[in-house]
């Protein structure tokens, strides 16, 4: 058995537990941390969130918000764990902790320590301390008692508290203004003589970060081998070279989030991908775990389709590589091109230019942490407003993450003008194929679909572009 | 100028509230809370040796159990034993209104998740393991899954019920407009985070102590000893907390203590049963879906003449509560409207569905949705505002409610012309009418929404409580009453009370838990009185005691009692300080063996109602307010954001401040849930489709209102209120059906072709598909 291990708040672990288990029984039934609490074991209401604390260039120490229910205990090896408990001090509270008791932020108090440690996760992140950044670190956190307006309070308390924080040595400045306990100092050495070696991974069920497959079938990774991938540097960078962009299939949306070139790139980068699932969330989920995941409504594989991706494919132990189209991937209801023993490396795209155009659409029930009824990109080149070439995907009306090669090679070669939108919507409708369930009738995706299509010529020529040039009533 | 002014007696007033919440008491659990200290049920640490338990239930709506194998499973290394209706040695039974519902299913199941069997074993996983390898073969019978359908089929729960106030009948003769429709809304999760569960463990002599997560201690000591064929001394339930309730946990958190309690029975250990989600979602009942028909009857001047109502219920597959759910509707059915003529009518209607049960507002919100949608109706027909006809029709001073009450201390009006004082509505109107001009994607819509709300639990006999006050040696203080924490605060207004009435501080006492051996025969904690009832006990409790101290002091010091005060923990003679202090006081008291526990019981007076003649006064008082809702319509992709909510509230003469506005914004939030996002689905096979957090959404921090205001309306309060402070739990919940109403009058500003529908919760589905209809 291979030996995990990590610091769990003050403690250093080390145990032989089954890699697959779930960090949240670890704490809260090995190590009796009963702070951190169940609400559904599904990633879904926060009440389980910890922090990851990562050694960055063996010096400094990046912490991230999870959600412990769907992530696999050996993904914790060779990190920082912080629940509630080791985020208190000694018989006082912390600022995070205090600016929610002072709001009336708790009431039955059992989704609180979730909240809690994402705030002080929210602290000890390099994210600007700005009301949009507390709120997107609570995101993932649901309360069903007090209707958030307390606890929206308590985060601007804390975003005001952390004001004339130093960003140089910025555990100390927390420690001294009681965010966090002392023992963070010694926390980075700590956890460089924990001297982990990377953990030879068993044969099994390849985990990235393990939203999509806790999810799915938790009680069948928890005493089945698990073979880890989250760590394998090789699928995780993030490059440039001409135009053409590199992301290792390892990169979870945070990264995507957090990459300034991407940023620079895709300039509403960050507007989209807060319409997927929660911070927590997004700090875990891979987009290699999203495309395999093969779900109709995956959000990075229809981001993706719409900028025309590559994706290469390796099988590690033969020492072979392939590279396909992504739009050639997906075969059928969850099923696509990838053989035993097959990785997805990473994902290559052509950067957008000046005078190509994204966008990203996605609607829900909910409009964050919620799957969409109907998501779509598009990504458009013009040159004196003739279309030279279009790439549209649409998630939600079919049973793959579909492009739409019929809209798209329509589009080419026409002036952009709304009766060409609208008789390319005529082709969209023929290419589609929803079917009604608990995310909408199959008439309404239709609608949507046909909404979300025309959306993204308003979103990107708003000059010439508004709704009545394209429906009624308006 | 006449704008400005207004402002600034807003900012006035909304600076007093923010005051008031700086000095306010906070809910004394907040410390450990925030540190993740606060005990739950299944944080409890557990005994050597203590079992785990898992449910099998049934995977079919309804049918005959033709055969069940649990060879295998109970095969499976770690599994204990497998409990069934076979091993109950009382009776199969645990309803609580009517007998008619079974802890284990017999020969049929009635619901898609029906309890069948226990299944213990060393671990959660392994019990889940072994749940997987039960086969059972069941016959399939048809299946119900709407109330319309059982009432064509005479499927009931029990006799409809039916108030009835003047002559609907000549009244609708003498009405200018009438009018008649359908609404329907739609049931809610609970969806309290912390699951259903329980924590049973053996005692001597065959007793057993359970530490249950349920608002109702005493149904579950009740249904444990009836179950088990035991006297009810036998079994001892504790309640610390509950991580959310909400009355899902009302009825529903017996049944899981009582298998767990069954479990101990017979294997002599302790064994824990916590539900995981899923199983939570699927297994257990909701608030109630609605089917209803009306006829509205209205004068030329907008008064509404007559009322005519019929609602169907969709109870689920046993009557749990919905029995007293159904009555509550009627009690609400013309919310803070007088109504002349009215007759209104319930079905409890018998379905295929988990026993739907109470949830916040318990009925009362799906009688309101029903008079609210006639309203708009009319309005929408007649060519007039919904405010108008609300506004023409608001309750007065000493009008008849259709069960019999007369309105006293009415604030309908108030709450009412106060909200659009302070929020300057015309202005507000103004503002969306320029946007919506100016705006072609975008569409904003206004509803106001006002409530009235009654007070006390409709079945007279349970309005009652019990307080055990013990002051210790170290004048430290000790208190037990019926109420159980669940987030609303009681505890801390408990405290305040006794702390007020010795004026010593909050931390001379402790609030301790729910318990049975302690206090019995309780009323569950629901229909927002558990701070009346328990609080109005405590204040008793405490307030004998004082007198007792008082005479103590007064021979102490030879002073007349009458010139006795207790004040920060001092007695002062006619209010000078005295050198005696609070502790030394107790001490003399002890020394004199006077006695320094007290026990009181509180009855609500007043109250009674005559089910026979459906008349009476059957609540202590009633509760209002008056939102107003502004919302924006995205008409590109039928979303929708909620720009404010800005209330003027009856709190009476708020006790906590930051504590009631915690339960306003809590409920009108869930409110607003119910009526948007929040989205029961279950297919014709009675299965629920809406089975996890993936796909039944409750509000997130980004989709409540950008702002809400709740201002206090200004009142003399009400003395059936504890300390004048009234009960706050349920009715801001009611609230929530102005957000239904504001989303439609946005789609009418995009579609003139769109027909006023009124079919609860209002999706993205729905709004888009509104914007779009011919
Ligand atoms: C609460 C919640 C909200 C969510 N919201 C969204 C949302 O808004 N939008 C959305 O699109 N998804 C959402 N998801 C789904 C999920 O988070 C994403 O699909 C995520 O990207 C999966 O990545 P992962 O690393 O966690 O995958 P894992 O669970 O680790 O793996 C998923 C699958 O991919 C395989 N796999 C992983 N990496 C590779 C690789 N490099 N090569 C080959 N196979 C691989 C695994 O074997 C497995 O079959 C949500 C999930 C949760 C729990
Ligand atoms: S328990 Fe709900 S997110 Fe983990
Ligand atoms: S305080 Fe109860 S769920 Fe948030």
């Amino acid at each position: 058995m291979p030996m995990i291990q990590f610091i769990l708040n003050n403690k250093t672990i080390k145990t032989s537990q089954n890699s697959g288990m779930t960090l949240l029984d670890f704490v809260r039934y090995e190590q009796s941390l009963t702070g951190t609490k169940i609400g559904c074991r599904e990633g879904d209401c926060g009440a389980c969130t910890v922090l990851v604390g990562t050694l960055k260039n063996n010096e400094h120490i990046e912490y991230q918000s999870i959600t412990s229910c769907i992530s696999p205990l050996g993904n914790a090896h060779g990190k920082h764990i912080v629940t509630v408990e080791g985020t208190n001090l000694q018989d006082k509270l912390t600022t995070a902790q205090e600016a929610m008791k002072a709001n009336y932020a708790t009431q039955c108090g059992f989704c609180t320590p979730g909240f809690v440690v994402s705030l002080t996760g929210f602290a000890l992140s390099n994210s600007e301390k700005n009301h949009n950044n507390a709120l997107n670190a609570i995101s993932g956190n649901i309360c069903r008692c007090t209707g958030y307006k307390a606890i929206e309070k308590a985060a601007y308390q804390v975003v005001e508290k952390l004001q004339d924080q130093k960003t140089d040595n910025s555990f100390n400045w927390l420690i001294k203004n009681e965010f966090i306990p002392d023992y963070f100092k010694s926390i980075p050495k700590r956890l460089k003589d924990l001297d982990v070696k990377n953990i030879q991974q068993p044969k099994g069920k390849y985990v990235s970060g393990g939203t999509d497959l806790y999810v799915q079938q938790a009680d069948n990774l928890v005493d089945n081998s698990v073979h880890l991938i989250a760590e394998k540097d090789y699928l995780k960078e993030i490059t440039f070279n001409n135009n053409i962009c590199t992301i290792g299939s390892n990169s979870t949306v945070s990264d995507l989030w957090n990459n300034t070139e991407l940023n620079a790139k895709l300039p509403n980068l960050r507007k989209y991908l807060k319409l997927v699932s929660s911070e927590q969330i997004r700090n875990m989920a891979s987009f290699g775990g999203n495309l395999v995941n093969a779900s109709p409504i995956a959000d990075m594989a229809i981001f993706f389709l719409a900028l025309n991706s590559k994706i290469t494919i390796t099988n590690v132990e033969e020492e072979k590589e392939r590279i396909i189209s992504l739009k050639n991937f997906y075969q059928g209801y969850k099923t696509y091109d990838l053989k035993e023993g097959e990785l997805i490396k990473n994902i290559t795209f052509k950067l957008p230019t000046d005078q190509t155009f994204f966008n990203f659409e996605k609607v829900c029930k909910r409009t964050h942490l919620d799957i969409a009824s109907v998501n779509s990109a598009i990504q458009i080149s013009l040159a004196n407003n003739i279309i030279s070439t279009a790439h549209i995907s649409i998630g939600g009306v079919s049973a793959i993450p579909k492009y739409l090669h019929k809209t798209s090679s329509f589009l080419a070669g026409k002036t952009l003008t709304s009766k060409t939108i609208i008789e390319a919507n005529d082709i969209l409708q023929e290419e589609i194929s929803p079917i009604s369930d608990v995310r909408g009738t199959s008439d309404y995706k239709r609608l949507l679909g046909r909404q979300l299509f025309f959306a993204h010529f308003i979103e990107l020529f708003p000059k010439q572009f508004t709704l009545k040039d394209f429906v009624q009533h308006a | 100028m006449h704008k400005n002014k207004l402002n600034n007696s807003l900012n006035l007033k909304l600076d007093h509230v923010s005051n008031a919440l700086k000095k306010s008491v906070k809910n004394i659990d907040s410390y450990t809370h925030v540190r993740g200290e606060s005990l739950y049920v299944d944080d409890v640490i557990v005994r050597q040796g203590t079992f785990h338990a898992v449910v099998f239930d049934s995977p079919k709506a309804h049918g005959i159990i033709k055969s069940i194998d649990y060879s295998k499973a109970e095969a499976l290394e770690g599994v204990e034993r497998i409990f069934t209706c076979k091993d109950i040695p009382g009776k199969n039974e645990i309803g609580g209104i009517i007998h008619d519902e079974p802890l284990f299913a017999e020969n049929e199941v009635h619901f898609w998740g029906m309890p069948i069997a226990l299944i213990v074993a060393k671990t959660e996983f392994i019990a889940r393991k072994a749940r997987e390898l039960i086969q059972i073969e069941i016959e399939e019978l048809p299946v119900i899954t709407t109330a319309k359908e059982a009432k064509v089929k005479g499927s009931f729960i029990n006799a409809p019920r039916s108030f009835s106030l003047g002559d609907t009948e000549k009244a609708f003769s003498s009405c200018e407009y009438i009018f008649e429709g359908e609404t329907f809304s739609n049931g809610q999760e609970h969806l309290y985070i912390e699951a259903q569960g329980a924590y049973s463990e053996p005692l001597e002599n065959g007793n057993i102590k359970i530490t249950s997560s349920t608002q109702g201690p005493t149904s579950v000591q009740k249904t444990i000893a009836n179950v088990l064929g035991i006297a009810m001394h036998k079994i001892e339930v504790d309640v610390t907390r509950l991580g959310g309730g909400f009355g899902g946990k009302e009825d529903q958190a017996t049944p899981w203590a009582v298998m767990a309690a069954l479990a101990t029975y017979y294997l002599n250990k302790s064994v824990k049963l916590i539900l995981n989600r899923h199983d939570d979602l699927r297994m257990t009942g909701k608030r109630h879906p609605y089917e209803s028909t009306y006829k509205i009857g209205l004068s030329k001047d907008l008064k509404i003449l007559a009322y005519q109502v019929e609602f169907l219920q969709n109870s689920g597959a046993a009557a749990d509560l919905s029995p007293a759910i159904a009555e509550r509707t009627l009690f609400h059915a013309t919310n803070s409207y007088y109504v002349p003529n009215v007759l209104s009518k319930v079905l409890s209607c018998k379905t295929n569905l988990p026993p739907n049960t109470a949830f916040r507002g318990f009925g009362g919100p799906q009688g309101m949705f029903v008079i609210e949608s006639a309203i708009a109706k009319a309005a929408s027909k007649i060519g007039v505002s919904a405010r108008q006809i609300q506004e023409t029709n608001l309750l007065n001073e000493n009008d008849t409610f259709s069960y019999g009450q007369i309105a006293k201390k009415v604030e309908a009006k108030n709450t009412w012309n106060s909200a659009k004082d302070i929020f300057d509505i015309d202005a507000l109107e103004d503002e969306i009418e320029y946007f919506n001009k100016n705006n072609a994607t975008f569409k904003k819509g206004l509803a106001l929404m006002p409530i009235t709300f009654g007070i006390s639990f409709t079945n007279t006999s349970m309005n009652h409580a019990r307080a055990l006050v013990h002051i210790y040696l170290d004048g430290s203080i000790g208190i037990s009453t019926a109420a159980v924490e669940m987030g609303q605060g009681v505890n801390t207004k408990i405290m305040q009370i006794a702390a007020q009435v010795f004026s010593v501080s909050l931390d001379k006492i402790k609030i301790e838990t729910t318990n049975t051996t302690r206090v019995a025969n309780t009323s569950p904690s629901a229909a927002s009185s558990t701070a009346d009832l328990n609080g109005k006990s405590t204040l008793m409790a405490c307030n004998s005691l004082l007198e007792r101290l008082k005479k103590v002091a007064s021979e102490n010091l030879n002073v007349l009692e009458e010139n006795i005060k207790l004040k920060d923990e001092f007695v002062y003679i006619n209010d000078e300080k005295s050198n005696l202090s609070w502790t030394e006081l107790i001490s003399k008291a002890m020394f004199n063996r006077v006695a320094l526990t007290e026990n009181a019981h509180y009855a609500t007076p007043e109250i009674h109602f005559d089910k026979t003649k459906e008349k009476g006064h059957p609540f202590a008082y009633h509760v209002y307010g008056t939102a107003i809702f502004t919302t924006t319509v995205d008409c590109i992709r039928g979303t929708y954001e909620f720009d404010s909510v800005k209330i003027v509230h009856d709190y009476g003469k708020s006790m906590s401040e930051g504590i009631d506005l915690g339960q306003v914004e809590g409920a009108l939030v869930q409110g607003i849930g119910w009526m948007t996002m929040e989205e029961i689905a279950y297919n014709s096979n009675g299965k629920l489709l809406s089975n996890a957090l993936s796909t039944y959404k409750v509000p997130d921090v980004f989709s409540v209102p950008k702002s809400i205001e709740v201002i206090p309306v200004e009142t003399d309060g009400n003395d059936m209120a504890i300390l004048k402070s009234k009960a706050v739990g349920e009715p801001p919940l009611m609230y929530g059906i102005g957000a239904y109403f504001a989303i439609q009058n946005a789609i009418k500003a995009f579609n003139p072709n769109y027909k006023v529908k009124f079919h609860a919760p209002m999706t993205p589905e729905k709004v888009l598909m509104s914007l779009y209809s011919e």
